[in-house]
């Protein structure tokens, strides 16, 4: 069992005060969500060292990067990461190859550098790419990120998405024990984006490097993390899985009309005739509109809440394919006074359906009753 | 042959003043130019008001007080007697001193901005890449300023050609010891030979003009490059 990542700081700006006290998982993806303004980069830049928190305690894997009590702080270069700035931050005066090379020559315990203090006894060697074996060299970024035919191009020569792989790939290229990323995709255009998005995926799932991901677009959220962190104003307003933390009825930034659920299953069966796919995910199968889906391929699905209503007897002659058991967990208002946001759930799954007051005061629906769940859509998300 | 044993003497030392000083003041400038450029501390204004001195100074002015200060009275000269160096007014040394000051401005000034325009976000991601502040400096952030380095070594280089009341004030136009060119044409015109001086003063128009000429040409190259 890996330790968790600690992130504890504090800092006081003009105008802006960060205060966050977090434990991640050392896996998987960890989105950092929020509107602009609210401290996630701050936070990444935390972490980084990039930033002087007054008071802060980071450790990741066992290791402590920082803290204040004991008056540890090892500097930026010297914390085993990988950061992916905003905007293109390839450097100019090499191309592609020789931004590479220039972290794979810093890499721990390469030697590299020709002597500048890279050496640093702090920070042990082992375990470092044990677990990720080749996934680190240069042959094997440079297929996973697709780079490879960009290798003699100067920076000015690449699209804004070609950028963003190769700095990727020379973030990983130092062998990194968490990668930090913000809004990696921001200057890239929305086109563009879903270009990217599978590149990020295939990461996640073969290099096993812990990610924190900045963002403030919840489709990202969605198909790329397994946890979430909800900011605002500088605080965490709510973390934990994904799913879970999706599902909540009290948080007001997830409570607008995107409000959704999201479920994780695996593809049953294809109905081949009438183009529609089954997932099954703990607590039922959802069919939804087949896109060239293989069997047995696990699948994120997104229900939104505005999709989904209630009744209490399974219904009849309804066009509705999507009707599944529940039990209402929860009952929270939903911005306008004439709505409400149900919490149900369905197995070991949940979901949000949005109705009207009105229809919960008919139905005289209360926490723990038993009800079904009619899901009109449900999209796929990765 | 339109230049005597004299003159070439004359451009011999001044070529070789000229590349002592670039050399040396690109030594000391990189350092101060980086400071200045990364400082929040307040003696940075006081700092950049120094070195910015020589550029409205008579150079009169310059060349009296490094007399006063390395004669045999002055602290200067105290100082290099003790350190055995002897007295530097009136020898290449001194020149070599009364140059550094005098062309300070023209070597920090383009270094300085050039480290500017390099910005922290280049610094940031060296840092996270595992490169050391030193590391970061001889590899990204030199190779990034490398215009302004060399536009500080040809303003260098040029403006000590052309200097005249500091290399008189502290040189003292000994020949083969501290007479450079221009302190030789003045020499010529006070002795009445307007050919010989105009030989050499030529030459400076010439030299003058190919330096402009190739910083412009440099400027724009860098512009292409990184604008």
């Amino acid at each position: 069992m890996k330790e968790p990542i600690v992130i504890r700081a504090a800092l006081a700006r003009a105008g802006f005060t960060l205060d966050v006290d977090l434990a991640l998982p050392p896996r998987g993806i960890t989105a950092v969500f929020g509107p602009s303004g609210c401290g996630k980069t701050t936070l990444l830049r935390c972490v980084a060292g990039l930033e002087h928190p007054h008071a802060a305690h980071i450790a990741v894997q066992g290791q402590v990067w920082q803290d204040s009590a004991a008056g540890v702080f090892l500097p930026p270069w010297q914390r085993p990461l990988g950061y992916v700035f905003q905007e293109a931050s390839l450097f100019d005066h090499l191309d592609v190859r020789g931004n590479l090379e220039f972290a794979l020559k810093r890499r721990q315990g390469n030697g590299g550098g020709a002597g500048t203090g890279l050496r640093s006894g702090s920070i042990d060697r082992t375990g470092t790419g044990t677990d990720a074996g080749g996934g680190f060299e240069l042959p094997a970024l440079l297929s996973m990120l697709d780079i490879g035919h960009l290798l003699a191009r100067r920076p000015h020569q690449l699209s804004g998405g070609e950028r963003q792989r190769v700095a990727i790939a020379r973030a990983l290229a130092t062998q990194p024990r968490i990668l930090l990323l913000d809004e990696p995709l921001a200057a890239v255009d929305v086109a563009r984006r879903q270009e990217i998005l599978p590149w990020l995926e295939r990461l996640r799932d073969e290099l096993h490097v812990p990610m924190l991901y900045v963002t403030h677009a919840a489709d990202e959220v969605a198909r790329l993390a397994s946890h979430l962190v909800l900011m605002e104003s500088g605080r965490c307003l709510a973390a934990g899985p994904l799913a879970e933390t999706l599902a909540r009825v009290d948080l007001p930034l997830l409570a607008g009309d995107e409000a959704a659920a999201l479920l994780e299953g695996e593809v049953e069966e294809i109905d081949a005739h009438w183009h529609l796919a089954q997932v099954m995910f703990s607590g039922g199968s959802l069919w939804i509109a087949d896109s060239g889906l293989d069997a047995g391929r696990v699948v994120r699905v997104r229900v939104l809440a505005r999709d989904v209503s209630i009744v209490r007897e399974p219904p009849h002659g309804s066009s509705i394919q999507n009707v599944l058991p529940c039990q209402v967990r929860a009952i929270a208002p939903a911005g306008h006074p004439s709505q409400l946001t149900v919490q149900l759930a369905c197995g070991a799954s949940l979901l949000l359906a949005r109705v009207t007051a009105r229809a919960v005061h008919q139905l005289q629906l209360a926490v723990g009753d038993r009800v079904w769940a009619q899901v009109k859509s449900a999209a796929l998300v990765g | 042959m339109p230049f005597a044993r004299d003159d070439l003497l004359a451009i011999w030392l001044t070529l070789k003043l000229a590349a002592s000083t670039t050399v040396l003041l690109l030594a000391l400038c990189t350092p101060l130019a980086w400071w200045l450029a990364r400082t929040r501390s307040r003696l940075r204004a006081p700092v950049a008001a120094f070195v910015a001195l020589p550029l409205v100074l008579p150079p009169t002015v310059l060349g009296f007080y490094l007399l006063a200060a390395f004669g045999a009275q002055g602290w200067g000269g105290q100082l290099t007697q003790a350190l055995g160096l002897g007295l530097l007014p009136f020898t290449f040394g001194g020149l070599l001193l009364g140059s550094v000051l005098y062309s300070l401005p023209f070597a920090v000034q383009p270094l300085q901005y050039a480290f500017e325009a390099v910005g922290r976000r280049p610094l940031e991601v060296a840092a996270t890449l595992r490169a050391s502040p030193l590391d970061t400096f001889v590899h990204v952030v030199l190779p990034l300023a490398r215009g302004g380095l060399v536009q500080a070594a040809v303003l260098t280089f040029a403006h000590t050609i052309g200097e005249f009341g500091v290399v008189l004030m502290i040189g003292g136009n000994i020949p083969q010891q501290t007479r450079v060119v221009s302190t030789q044409i003045y020499g010529h015109v006070e002795a009445l030979e307007y050919g010989q001086a105009h030989w050499l003063s030529a030459g400076m128009v010439l030299f003058s003009f190919a330096v402009l000429l190739a910083l412009a040409r440099l400027n724009r190259r860098s512009t292409r490059l990184f604008g």
